[in-house]
């Protein structure tokens, strides 16, 4: 089995990414810097849950990763819809 | 460690680099679309591999006789399903959404529509041209 130390250091380099799409978000100049930073932070965010869920081996975790995966889905197509300015 | 622990480890590794890659390029890429180039196909690629490499994880465990591994590879395999959908089609969307709400690319495409005061000398000679070709 791979020990849990190596999750973590996985784990760690994923939070530096993390951090530096949060840069980007917070310095971003227009809207759509933002809504692509958030979209990376989504995507991350949903791949260390399921290297938690394989870490702990807990199985759900990972069913909080899916949902979490359709849910930033839909909230990253309502922003882009509401960017683009038309009506719903 | 047999061969498939170094095989899990390979794809940790190359789906921490892609995705570590992903940040670097968010921070660095000068415009809204590059930035959208780096932040979504580089994640969505280290993805495939972090995934992939969970779901071996959970192959080995079903194989030495654990009934977690099976439900864990199962279910990670049905987590890379929805990234692999819904990752490119909002990177599309907010594409979208970018250009018409009216952000220019930095330096990177020459947009034709955008100058049309500047572009009637070049309006007039094609006219001249099309007279000439008339006679």
């Amino acid at each position: 089995m791979i020990p849990f130390e190596h999750y973590m250091i996985v784990l760690g380099i994923l939070v530096l990414s993390i951090i530096m799409a949060i840069i980007r978000v917070i310095r971003g100049p227009t809207a759509p810097d933002r809504v692509v930073g958030i979209d990376t932070i989504n995507t991350i965010v949903i791949v260390a849950m399921v290297l938690f869920g394989a870490a702990y081996q807990e199985v759900i975790y990972i069913d909080v990763a899916i949902v979490y995966a359709l849910l930033s889905y839909i909230s990253t197509l309502f922003i882009a819809k509401y960017l683009e300015g038309g009506d719903f | 460690m047999g061969w498939f622990d170094i095989l899990i480890y390979v794809l940790f590794g190359i789906g921490v680099f892609f995705n570590l890659l992903a940040g670097v390029g968010l921070l660095r890429f000068p415009d809204v679309y590059t930035r959208l180039h780096a932040g979504t196909k580089c994640t969505t690629f280290g993805s495939i591999f972090l995934v992939g490499s969970v779901i071996l994880i959970g192959l080995k465990m079903w194989y030495t006789g654990s009934t977690d591994g099976s439900v864990l590879a199962l279910h990670s395999g049905f987590a890379l399903i929805a990234i692999l959908l819904t990752n490119p089609t909002g990177a599309h969307a907010i594409a979208r959404a970018a250009h018409r709400s009216g952000v220019k690319p930095v330096k990177a495409v020459v947009d034709d529509l955008e100058h049309k005061a500047v572009k009637k000398p070049a309006k007039e000679k094609s006219v001249k041209k099309k007279t000439e070709a008339k006679k």
